[in-house]
């Protein structure tokens, strides 16, 4: 599960001059007709670099947005779910595996990209920085952030970069588990108990605000994209990813009888696009960059994973091996 | 000041808000191996991934636990990325047919003509 709408710098397009015109036009031509990039294809230097960005916080954002549902499993109420949820969580490690893998292919060794996630340089989705304070904030983030999570990855899924897309496409299929389970869970608590469904209604009203940055910066605010939406690198606008959610899991919140804390939403009937109040960007802005209520706590878990693993990966190893970059 | 969270096990660990860590090196996660699997009898392998081990028999239940979560799956082979040989891409025309090696295919062979003429004989 992942938002990749807010990672992009903006691309230089004068460093494009730079690069051989010929090779360029082909390349931009390849993509054009749909074809895929494959590693050991020519490629500008700022493909490369936004690819490795994008994919690389990507992989974080699996191995992060572990963390926060990670923490219910010896708490989860009983033992079918606690399998289902130990089934989730090894799936998001796995994800980031993956894409660990694909971003390699790049050229950006793994090690780097650990060091980069855990002295803070790098990083992930920002929704990952809020805790989960009960059982049913996890079925919040399983059903309506992986939800969130599928319409980024199918529509990324469609890029440019073969290795990207094919290990999306894996990961696609593993999500729908995701989804059904979430949503199975959510039902549960919303159907049950006042109490069960009080504790699901408090769930969505914290996590609605995450939820609706998940995509990243409003496209009026956010960086320009052209040449990367023109790469296939950004496959879709933020907020029509915003939109695409909001019109298909809005009305499965609503069959619930749930309330979803923003008195302004609504489909308007004449441009058929949902209003809403606009997310807090400056709150979004101040937690990506470290203020938010787990930052340090993920880091720091992830951090101590490093350091109790090391000795393991220590005993295991053969000094005298060299890194390969892998294949595809 | 350690961490303090909402989920007791982490609280009890004292996990320090900031902390020096050395940084990792390359290699320190091991090398990087391929990863091949067939779906069913009769199939080809086909490539799917790769993956960090530290040897092959590492790899193949990393192998599993990553490629062979989901789909169907019935063997797998790694193999270490360093021993793989590949062409680069600037051979690729070595693999382009030439138009004059029609002697090569099946379409290089017409003998229709022939057999009409001969029976009309």
């Amino acid at each position: 599960m992942y938002g990749g709408g807010y990672i992009f710098e903006d691309p230089k397009n004068t460093e494009s001059a730079t690069e051989d015109s010929v090779k360029l036009r082909n390349f931009e031509e390849r993509i054009a007709a749909g074809e895929k990039i494959e590693p050991s294809d020519w490629m500008p230097a700022e493909y490369r670099k936004q690819l490795i960005r994008m994919i690389e916080q990507h992989a974080h954002s699996e191995i992060i947005g572990a963390l926060p549902e990670g923490t219910w499993i010896t708490r989860a109420p009983g033992f079918r779910r606690k399998l289902a949820l130990m089934a989730k969580v090894q799936d998001e490690v796995g994800h980031a595996q993956l894409l660990y893998s694909a971003a390699e292919t790049l050229g950006k060794p793994r090690e780097n990209m650990i060091n980069d996630l855990i002295t803070g340089k790098s990083k992930y989705s920002n929704v990952f920085n809020y805790p989960a304070v009960t059982w049913a904030d996890t079925a919040v983030i399983a059903w309506l952030i992986d939800a969130g999570a599928i319409i980024n990855q199918v529509a990324n899924s469609k890029g440019s970069y073969g290795p990207y897309c094919r290990a999306l496409e894996r990961i696609c299929v593993e999500e729908s588990f995701h989804l059904k389970y979430g949503h199975d869970n959510v039902v549960f608590l919303a159907t049950g108990t006042p109490k069960q469904r009080q504790m699901v209604q408090e769930a969505l009203n914290r996590w609605w605000p995450p939820i609706m940055h998940f995509f990243g910066p409003s496209d009026r605010i956010s960086v320009h994209t052209e040449t990367l939406m023109r790469w296939k690198v950004k496959m879709a606008s933020n907020d029509d990813m915003r939109q695409k959610f909001l019109d298909m899991y809005v009305p499965k919140i609503w069959e619930l009888k749930l309330t979803i804390p923003d008195p302004k939403l609504s489909k308007n009937k004449e441009t058929g696009l949902w209003d809403y109040t606009e997310p807090d960007w400056d709150e979004f802005k101040r937690v990506i960059n470290g203020d938010g209520p787990c930052n340090k706590e993920r880091l720091a878990v992830r951090r101590r994973a490093e350091e109790k693993g090391e000795w393991v990966r220590k005993a295991l190893m053969k000094p005298d091996e060299r890194y390969t970059v892998p294949l595809s | 000041m350690s961490i303090k969270s909402i989920d007791p096990r982490i609280t009890r660990e004292k996990l320090p808000e900031e902390n020096d860590i050395t940084p990792l090196k390359e290699i320190h996660h091991w090398q990087t191996y391929e990863v091949f699997h067939q779906a069913k009898t009769g199939d080809h392998h086909i490539h799917v991934g790769s993956l960090h081990a530290p040897n092959s028999e590492m790899a193949l239940i990393l192998a599993k636990e990553q490629y062979a979560r989901r789909y169907s799956c019935i063997n797998l082979w790694v193999v270490k990325t360093s021993d793989i040989c590949r062409t680069t891409n600037d051979e690729e025309e070595i693999f382009g047919t030439t138009p004059d090696k029609i002697y090569r295919e099946a379409g290089g062979y017409k003998v229709m003509d022939r057999i009409n003429k001969f029976k009309q004989k």
